[in-house]
């Protein structure tokens, strides 16, 4: 059977008992051996990576880490990359993508993502509230490129806002567990220091070792959450980081943060030493006069009406399709389809894609007038 | 339009707005879709695929009783029960894999759950006919142009007289021996079915097209028949090899015949089950057909009130309702073929109740009234006959248009 990429976590051909389960597949033909090896034990099975939860513990008020085995499909992932998790919510399976925040060197073989619950948000909210430990939940291979060099030494600065704070945590534990930790500065923005992800760990970690130097910014008052202090200035990274010029920076945090990274380090020259990670696609904004449109998806012969700033993969949705998708802001490229005819922005920069046959990321594009698309 | 004495009293206004009253089931079906029907499904698939391999793991069991294993146990009625028993799981896996899975997956009734395992578009069922095909012959044809003559080609699958309408032919003095082989080889009956030979033996189908379908079963029947009659048969003589070498068990090849005579027991257990259950959805006495005019212009509450008239229920409990994939809510399943199954028991009370509201008739019956009125009918039909008047005007009604 064909599949969604998030049930595929091998290339073709993966098997469990290697060249014998080709064979042994054939006794289970339509399914294969794995749908029986399931039964047993969910983690057995390849033809969809599972993980079972096996510890929750909380963070903070709002954000809990997830300890997960993963099945036997599993590849060890590297600092700071992320995996796709799909589970049930009243009775649909939704993916999202989570940083790892565990180190890759941990020998339990298991791994963990640590989840803030967003407000109206029901995928988090249900992962950071409602799963127990024993659920299984989907999950997808490792991926991703914000990574630390393997052998190139640098001296890393973390900029990291809120549940930003997730892949620098990964980073640091692995550089910690293998005794490399390189001279490493850590600005970290937080509401208030009762509200820090980690906040117990990473107060350790610069008591610990002379090497990693922690600088906190709170930026709200307990209690009225009213914003005491600004957030990323220039004059700020100055005074928190004299020496910002001479380090590769690894920022993760909310848009707005990223935003005014990027701009002061293009001021700088150095954008090229400026490593970022989103969890949130970044969708510029849409001219005034920016319409949507009808759009047909020519392969399953429905039509739908959608504006000028829905994606495309959330209108399909609504019009009862399932095409396959993953991280939902335009990484992973599982949603890749061809525009047949008709016009479709690209949310992220705004740029109108009207060349027929382009390939486009319905997850991060929108209608601009009729389109076809081939799903 | 379809009017006649059944449905005369309803103007064409009464009859949408029936359809209206189905609509609006409808919707508050799917707005309450949720966890409840995916444990539901998600469980009964577990169930399934255990069953299947307990079934077959009961097969190979069994041989450890035959007389030949000299065992202490030894005996043939142990052999015997455990066999039956290995193959009953077998078949009832099968039964549930090909109704109440199958069947209701490749319908898209679970496709909202968005579970990629569970999808329409890439379920494979374990069935003579590939999915694609049987969704086209099926989904397309069959629930479109429900017991329309000329257009739906599950009126007597190409092989049987079961109406009046159908003009009377001498191959059909071999109804009743027809009925028989169909139901002993219903998956390949089916199996051939859209691929609709008569149309190409008369030159309105073209091989290359006939051909192109053939590749697909080619594929799928290969692999149905290398699990069950190849593989599984060659592991248990596998398995006796080495007791044989001693002197010990009963012969590799005398194994390698029982697993296959088990295997194709449980095959056609699942046949003749699913003959009898689908048999009862539009050819019981009291169903109705329908001329080729009375889908012009068709509206969405014509069709509604044509598939109530063209299907019928069958009565039994909870269990009997799983086992028949539901289809014993023929009505509900062709009134609402995309909701999730299992909530047509929820909805025939009250599409019932709509029906007596509205004067028409719903056909429902015990399973001896249904498939009898059916099996009877068959028979009859086989010559040209008219229908007795206890029987009715004719075995199944003959509706009329404007």
């Amino acid at each position: 059977m064909p599949h969604h990429e998030l049930s595929s976590p091998r290339p073709k051909g993966y098997r469990l008992l290697g060249p014998l389960g080709r064979m042994a597949d054939r006794f289970a033909y339509p399914l294969r051996l794995s749908h029986y090896a399931e039964l047993i034990n969910p983690l057995w099975a390849a033809h969809r990576l599972q993980a079972r939860v096996v510890e929750v513990w909380d963070e903070t008020r709002d954000a809990r880490t997830l300890t997960l085995k993963p099945g036997i499909g599993w590849r060890r992932h590297r600092a700071g990359q992320h995996v796709r998790v799909g589970l049930a919510v009243d009775g649909r399976q939704y993916t999202r993508t989570y940083t790892i925040s565990s180190a890759p060197q941990r020998d339990d073989g298991c791994f963990t993502i640590t989840v803030k619950s967003i407000r109206g948000g029901r995928i988090s909210s249900h992962l950071a509230g409602k799963v127990r430990v024993g659920d299984h939940l989907a999950i997808s291979l490792p991926q991703g490129i914000f990574f630390l060099p393997d052998a190139q030494p640098v001296l890393p600065l973390f900029v990291t806002a809120g549940s930003g704070v997730t892949p620098a945590m990964a980073m640091l534990r692995s550089l910690i567990a293998q005794e490399r930790l390189p001279d490493t500065v850590h600005i970290h923005y937080a509401p208030h220091e009762l509200d820090v992800i980690f906040g117990r760990e990473l107060h350790n970690m610069a008591s610990e070792h002379r090497r990693y130097r922690l600088e906190q910014v709170f930026t709200r008052q307990h209690g009225t959450g009213q914003q005491i202090s600004g957030h990323f200035t220039g004059e700020q990274l100055a005074r928190l980081c004299p020496d910002w010029t001479r380090r590769e920076v690894y920022a993760c945090g909310p848009p707005g943060l990223l935003a005014a990274l990027e701009e002061h380090f293009r001021e700088a020259g150095r954008a090229r030493h400026l490593h970022v990670e989103r969890f949130l696609a970044d969708f510029t904004e849409l001219p005034a006069d920016a319409v949507g449109g009808d759009v047909r998806f020519a392969r399953s012969g429905v039509h739908a009406t959608a504006d000028q700033k829905t994606p495309l993969l959330r209108v399909a949705e609504d019009a009862g399709l399932n095409p396959p998708h993953g991280c939902r802001m335009g990484i992973c490229h599982s949603c890749d389809t061809r525009l047949l005819s008709g016009c479709v922005r690209d949310l992220r920069n705004g740029k109108v894609i009207s060349e027929t046959g382009s390939i486009v990321q319905p997850c991060v594009s929108a209608a601009a007038g009729n389109c076809e698309l081939d799903l | 339009m379809i009017t006649n004495t059944t449905t005369a009293h309803l103007t064409s206004e009464q009859i949408e707005e029936f359809g209206r009253e189905l609509d609006s089931m409808r919707e508050e079906v799917i707005d309450s879709r949720g966890e409840r029907d995916r444990s539901y499904i998600l469980r009964l698939i577990r169930i399934q695929r255990s069953l299947a391999l307990a079934g077959r793991l009961w097969i190979f069991a069994s041989l450890l009783f035959l007389p030949a294993w000299r065992s202490g146990l030894a005996g043939g009625a142990a052999f015997w029960g455990v066999l039956v028993a290995g193959v009953l799981m077998l078949a009832l896996a099968k039964i549930l894999e090909n109704m109440e899975i199958g069947h209701n997956i490749l319908h898209a009734q679970w496709d909202w759950m968005m579970d990629p395992d569970v999808q329409s578009s890439t379920w494979e069922w374990d069935h003579a006919c590939p999915s694609d095909q049987w969704m086209h012959s099926h989904n397309v044809v069959h629930h479109t142009w429900t017991n329309v003559h000329g257009k739906d080609r599950d009126i007597g699958y190409g092989m049987l007289r079961v109406t009046d309408d159908q003009r009377w032919h001498p191959f059909y003095v071999l109804n009743p021996l027809n009925a028989v082989m169909m139901a002993l080889f219903f998956e390949w009956f089916i199996c051939l079915h859209d691929l609709e030979l008569n149309k190409m033996v008369a030159g309105k189908k073209s091989f290359a097209r006939v051909r192109r379908l053939l590749v697909g079963i080619w594929h799928k029947v290969l692999r149905q028949a290398r699990k069950d009659f190849v593989l599984w048969p060659a592991l248990g003589a596998v398995l006796a090899l080495p007791l044989a070498s001693v002197g010990a068990g009963p012969s590799p090849l005398a194994v390698l015949l029982i697993v296959m005579a088990a295997n194709a027991a449980a095959c056609i257990v699942r046949n003749v089950w699913t003959f009898v259950i689908i048999f009862c959805g539009h050819f019981p006495s009291g169903v109705h057909h329908f001329p080729r005019e009375a889908v012009d212009g068709e509206t969405r509450g014509g069709w509604y009130l044509r598939q109530l008239l063209g299907s019928c229920n069958i009565e039994g409990g909870p269990t009997f309702h799983v086992l028949s994939g539901n289809l014993s809510h023929q009505i509900e399943h062709h009134l609402f073929p995309d909701l999730p199954s299992n909530r047509y028991p929820e909805l025939a009370p009250r599409v019932r109740a709509l029906a007596v509201r509205y004067g028409l008739p719903y056909n429902t019956g015990s399973l001896t009234r249904q498939f009898g009125s059916t099996m009877a009918n068959i028979v009859r039909l086989s010559l040209p006959l008219q229908g007795p008047a206890w029987m009715g005007a004719s075995g199944t009604r003959r509706q009329r248009s404007i």
